[in-house]
């Protein structure tokens, strides 16, 4: 299982502002390894975030987002104590998902 | 009477080449200028989403779990403010500990809280010091980022009251100007003087207050190029490597003396990190 | 053909067999893996070269130049292109997705923001540039597509190795 991402939510005005951090190697599938041989590629493709269960963002991704990534946007709406959930899955088919109450 | 006149003459005329040597420098210097602010701004907007958050929260669950064949936590390890305490560490250590015999700094405690107080061979202690990608992680690099995000904030205060660490402190300033190895390089050699740099990476001075205080309190880092959360040990490691001396025993009193002796030389500058860098 | 072997590819589905494949060297790894993929993943459009085969996979026209999508926080010299900061904001009414299309990497397509409604247009990310190169940022709005450019050089590549 991946490791948390870590996910902040500010009330902002009307809106609600997210930034998010994850935990993830994305490899591009251009390095190779010691011996000469392609690490496979291994990054995350979709993202999904949603506010109260509304979709706020889906986002499809490829290799050439940076390791560990960081993502920040903004909605409008939310309330203090309301819950974003943020859920990504890997090109292995791994997942995670993570919320956090909006401060 | 024609000395001067040819003396008055040579002057405006050296005037005037000195202007248009100015003039004809003056683009490139002001393409160098702005190359460096530009970069400046690229550190800017890498400061927010820094990913060494990930490893300070890995560290926090490790620093408290129950490890080792002993099972204890290293909540009981004493980093210097009494068992269990993180916040405010990093900004004193290096520093003498009289149940360990010498003077340590963080990654050294915790080597030794990690064999000593949950029962780790000094072996499995040392595992995976430098993490190697995401499915190789350090949990030493962890901790550090943990215990070191405590201190952010906070003025560098090494003392050097006992005498083990003025002793430690010595001998890292005659490491520090030592030269040796095959090309007879020592720390002084990049970072005794202003403006040095390596292709486009500017080198601190380090023999400046100023120098040495920017330099130590941005260590540990995210170090993009690594794509790794990296301790001071590590630069140090790295910094013997580049230099192509031995390769430097993690923990050992060498690295230490270096350590204590750039830490202490930093004293009164806000520690701020870990910090994001290239 | 042993029997643990036969017995396997007897009940084994179809992701087994795609895993002996791979270990049997018949399937060069990467390929393997991009078979499975998240659902939804359009993997057209992060395989293209261009601008023309990248509208193709998204099923678009050729964007017209605008002036009202602004790049913020992405600096003109990345140290490192292995982390390259970009924030976009569409100021186009009626923006669904904003995209990050990186012109010399090996294949264009960054990301793609789907943008629903409520969500402000604008969105921050950090990319990898294996080179200097301009960052387009690919806006559909209201239908049609729309693209602005900005040149970031980068002083170390940040693609392989």
């Amino acid at each position: 299982m991946a490791d948390p991402m870590k996910i902040r939510a500010n009330v902002v005005g009307d809106s609600t502002e997210v930034k998010v951090l994850m935990s993830h190697e994305m490899e591009t599938g251009q390095r190779k390894d010691a011996q000469g041989k392609v690490i496979p590629a291994w990054f995350i493709q979709s993202v999904t975030a949603t506010w109260n269960g509304k979709t706020v963002l889906a986002a499809q991704w490829g290799p050439a987002v940076s390791k560990n990534p960081f993502l920040s946007f903004k909605f409008k709406g939310g309330a203090k104590g309301d819950k974003v959930q943020i859920a990504w899955v890997d090109n292995r088919g791994d997942k995670r998902t993570d919320e956090v109450i909006i401060a | 009477m024609g000395a001067p006149a040819t003396r008055r003459g040579g002057r405006s005329r050296g005037t005037r080449m000195a202007l248009l040597c100015l003039l004809a420098a003056a683009p490139v210097l002001f393409a160098q200028t702005t190359a460096v602010d530009e970069i400046a701004k690229y550190r800017a907007a890498l400061l927010e989403g820094n990913p060494a958050e990930l490893w300070e929260v890995r560290g926090e669950d490790i620093w408290k779990q129950k490890r080792g064949p002993k099972q204890v936590s290293l909540q009981q390890c004493d980093l210097g403010l009494g068992p269990g305490v993180v916040k405010g560490v990093y900004a004193r250590l290096p520093k003498y500990f009289a149940d360990a015999g010498r003077v340590m700094d963080l990654e050294s405690r915790l080597l030794w809280c990690m064999t000593q107080l949950q029962g780790m061979s000094d072996t499995d202690a040392r595992k995976q010091l430098f993490g190697g990608g995401n499915d190789r992680k350090s949990d030493m690099e962890a901790m550090v980022a943990y215990v070191t995000s405590e201190s952010r904030g906070l003025p560098m205060n090494v003392s050097l009251a006992d005498p083990h660490e003025a002793e430690m402190y010595r001998l890292g300033e005659k490491m520090f100007y030592f030269r040796g190895g095959p090309h007879d390089f020592g720390c002084v050699t990049c970072h005794g003087d202003d403006a040095k740099r390596i292709r486009l990476q500017d080198l601190p001075n380090l023999t400046t207050k100023e120098g040495a205080q920017k330099a130590y309190t941005t260590w540990p880092a995210y170090r993009v190029s690594q794509g790794e959360l990296r301790s001071f040990q590590w630069r140090l490691y790295d910094c013997f490597r580049q230099q192509r001396f031995p390769e430097l025993v993690y923990g050992s009193d060498a690295s230490i003396a270096l350590t204590l002796y750039l830490a202490r030389n930093a004293n009164g500058a806000a520690f701020d990190a870990p910090a994001i860098k290239r | 053909m042993d029997r643990a072997r036969r017995n396997t590819l007897k009940h084994g589905g179809g992701a087994t067999l795609l895993a002996i494949a791979a270990a049997a060297g018949w399937l060069r790894p990467g390929a393997a893996l991009a078979q499975a993929q998240a659902a939804g993943w359009n993997k057209a459009a992060f395989d293209t070269q261009n601008m023309a085969d990248t509208m193709k996979a998204l099923g678009g026209g050729e964007p017209a130049q605008s002036k009202d999508i602004v790049f913020f926080q992405t600096p003109d010299i990345a140290e490192n292109g292995a982390v390259v900061p970009v924030g976009i904001t569409s100021n186009i009414p009626k923006t669904e997705s904003i995209a990050i299309l990186i012109e010399k990497n090996p294949n264009m397509v960054a990301a793609v923001f789907d943008i629903p409604p409520g969500t402000d247009p604008t969105v921050s990310t950090r990319v990898k540039m294996g080179q200097s190169s301009n960052i387009l940022a690919l806006v559909k709005a209201d239908g049609k597509y729309y693209v602005a450019a900005k040149d970031v050089k980068v002083t170390l590549g940040g693609c392989g190795g």
